[in-house]
């Protein structure tokens, strides 16, 4: 099983992001899992959420203490928060950071990192600065964990009809201009 | 096979209605379960249930909209959780003593004060003597199959009473997870139409319901009542023994087994944290433990039969509860356990309290306990009633530092 955690902001669509990933894993003939962390949510207010996925049925039914990997939709946590606490050794993170970053910038634990500048993306795609689509498509092309077709096959089903083609533009857009970075060594230039 | 689809628990709950094909609802939202109205709503806005949503000014009113309704032969539903069910409690006892099968969501949560709005299992728990029905869930598609289920147990012409489908307060309301949804004309099979004739408006056929009732009648009313309440055990198997053969899918009757064949140790819980309990036994048993888990599954009635069946021969018990009872300190299921046995000869039983203000009960914890019930049938002294997060719990000084097996066991339950 593998477990991620999403740090965002209310109103940012962590909640959103984690259950069409839920979607996409369970549309792949997987399993998901996707937990909000619980309390009161407000627009702006720092949230988590999270998702378990695994090729057999996942039973447990806890919030995720040691995830395999972020993903974080707001910069600013980044700095703000311990967002690495408890992240595995092999970790991953899918950060968006209009800075860039490298692996001397975030703990020994993170194997895998990705960086995408999502906001300046969301601003050209939706006017507004909504990035948790683009974020999702990095993590497909970073992990391998989700195809990018079953997340776009996802977002025609579930997503209401007005806003379904801006977020395929959104996560293919994140699949393909994401910088990921293994500690092993090689630069891997996203494809396309 | 249904539609694969991935639901929370509110929703689920949304969908077993609109598969249950009920023509009344009406709620009043409360947190956790406030999406289920608004997914009702939506079912109800889309045409996609052919029902009347009444919208109240309260849980009273809700409910004693959908008793008129059941007088009136509907098919009802309606959810609620903590101090709604609280504000609901008058027409709730009357439910109930009026034999009325309406099926409500219970999202457990704690009750208030302190001032909470998380999960907990303490709203559920303090109404068990109200006479209705409790069933408690463990996964999402066991929400929406239950809410189907719970129609056919309540409209039993034997059983005729209210069916309250518990499942865990955003443990399961909130969290989303796979779910098939069974087809409508599968479910129309199982499930025939309402067909309540014991209380009804009709006026060609005047009838007086709940006259004033003196105490030779009312015993006899209140014993009737008892006699459907145990009645509804057999109704409750057949019914689990129908879902499986149309829909291959068991949840259990009145309790849940899991690995119970060769267990030395039990584990007994109910809800959410029984699925976190199966990987804990897994792992353990890897281990060497032999450990199996009886869920509770219906709390009431109780399964007084099943559980001195299966849990006579273990070596010890281990109770795990997301409540209280004031009644001496212990867990719900622990005191309830107890009075199953009565005054027969049982294991020795230990009890585990967590989970309480939307904490989880971990899979750390879980392990603990395990290890705690194994040294408690080895003959071990422990207290009685450990308070996770509260107690000291210090499993290290239970281990033999020279026995291979313990040390593997000891670094196992981290």
């Amino acid at each position: 099983m593998k477990q991620i955690r999403f740090h965002g902001r209310g109103g940012q669509g962590a909640v959103m992001a984690s259950e069409l990933l839920c979607h996409a894993l369970v549309h792949e003939g997987n399993y998901g899992q996707s937990i909000p962390a619980y309390g009161f949510e407000r627009r702006g207010a720092p949230l988590e959420a999270f998702v378990k996925l695994d090729s057999k049925p996942i039973r447990e039914r806890t919030q995720v203490y040691e995830p395999d990997g972020i993903i974080v939709l707001d910069s600013a946590l980044i700095v703000q928060l311990p967002i690495f606490n408890g992240v595995k050794a092999n970790g991953f993170a899918i950060l968006n950071s209009r800075k860039k970053m490298t692996l001397d910038d975030v703990p020994e634990n993170v194997e895998t990192l990705a960086t995408i500048d999502a906001v300046r993306i969301a601003l050209e795609v939706f006017k507004a600065p909504i990035t948790n689509t683009i974020l999702l498509g990095a993590f497909a092309q970073a992990t391998k964990l989700v195809s990018l077709q079953s997340l776009s096959e996802c977002i025609e089903i579930n997503f209401p009809k007005k806003i379904v083609e801006k977020n395929l533009v959104a996560v293919a857009r994140g699949f393909n201009e994401v910088q990921v970075v293994t500690r092993s060594g090689q630069l891997q230039k996203a494809e396309g | 096979m249904g539609k694969i689809d991935v639901l929370n628990g509110n929703k689920a709950a949304a969908w077993g209605a609109k598969l249950a094909r009920v023509s009344l609802l009406a709620a009043y939202p409360i947190t956790p379960q406030t999406p289920l109205v608004e997914y009702l709503a939506t079912f109800v806005a889309e045409g996609e249930i052919d029902a009347d949503l009444v919208e109240v000014e309260s849980e009273h009113t809700a409910l004693s909209v959908l008793q008129g309704g059941v007088f009136a032969g509907a098919r009802t539903f309606t959810g609620t959780s903590s101090q709604g069910l609280a504000l609901m409690y008058e027409p709730y006892i009357r439910t109930s003593t009026m034999r009325l099968p309406i099926v409500m969501a219970l999202v457990t949560r704690e009750v208030i004060s302190p001032q909470t709005v998380w999960g907990g299992q303490q709203d559920a728990v303090t109404v068990r003597e109200a006479g209705w029905i409790q069933i408690w869930c463990e996964s999402n598609q066991e929400v929406l199959d239950t809410v189907v289920q719970a129609y056919k147990i309540a409209e039993n012409k034997g059983v005729l009473l209210p069916v309250n489908v518990c499942y865990d307060g955003f443990s399961l309301s909130h969290m989303a997870e796979r779910v098939e949804i069974p087809e409508q004309e599968k479910v129309d099979s199982f499930l025939p139409k309402p067909d309540i004739t014991h209380v009804k408006l009709d006026p060609d056929k005047p009838m007086s319901v709940d006259p004033l009732t003196a105490g030779p009648m009312l015993t006899e009313f209140r014993h009737k009542q008892v006699t459907a309440m145990k009645y509804a055990k057999e109704v409750i198997e057949e019914v689990r023994q129908e879902w499986s053969q149309l829909f291959g899918r068991d949840h259990g009757g009145m309790v849940d087994v899991y690995r119970m064949e060769d267990a030395d140790i039990a584990i007994v819980c109910m809800g959410s944290p029984a699925g976190t309990a199966r990987v804990a036994i897994d792992e353990m048993r890897e281990l060497g433990i032999k450990v199996g888990m009886v869920r509770i599954r219906v709390l009431r009635p109780f399964p007084v039969e099943e559980m001195q069946a299966l849990l006579s021969g273990v070596k010890a018990i281990g109770t795990i509860d997301r409540n209280v009872s004031f009644a001496a300190g212990y867990g719900t299921s622990y005191l309830e356990l107890r009075t199953a046995f009565g005054g027969k000869r049982m294991p020795p039983m230990i009890d585990f309290i967590g989970g309480l203000g939307g904490s989880d009960v971990t899979l750390e914890q879980i392990k603990q306990a395990i290890v705690i019930t194994q040294y408690v049938a080895n003959g071990g002294e422990y207290r009685d009633v450990t308070w996770f997060g509260l107690d000291e719990v210090d499993v290290d000084q239970l281990f033999d530092l020279e026995d291979q097996a313990d040390q593997e066991v000891k670094e196992g339950i981290v």
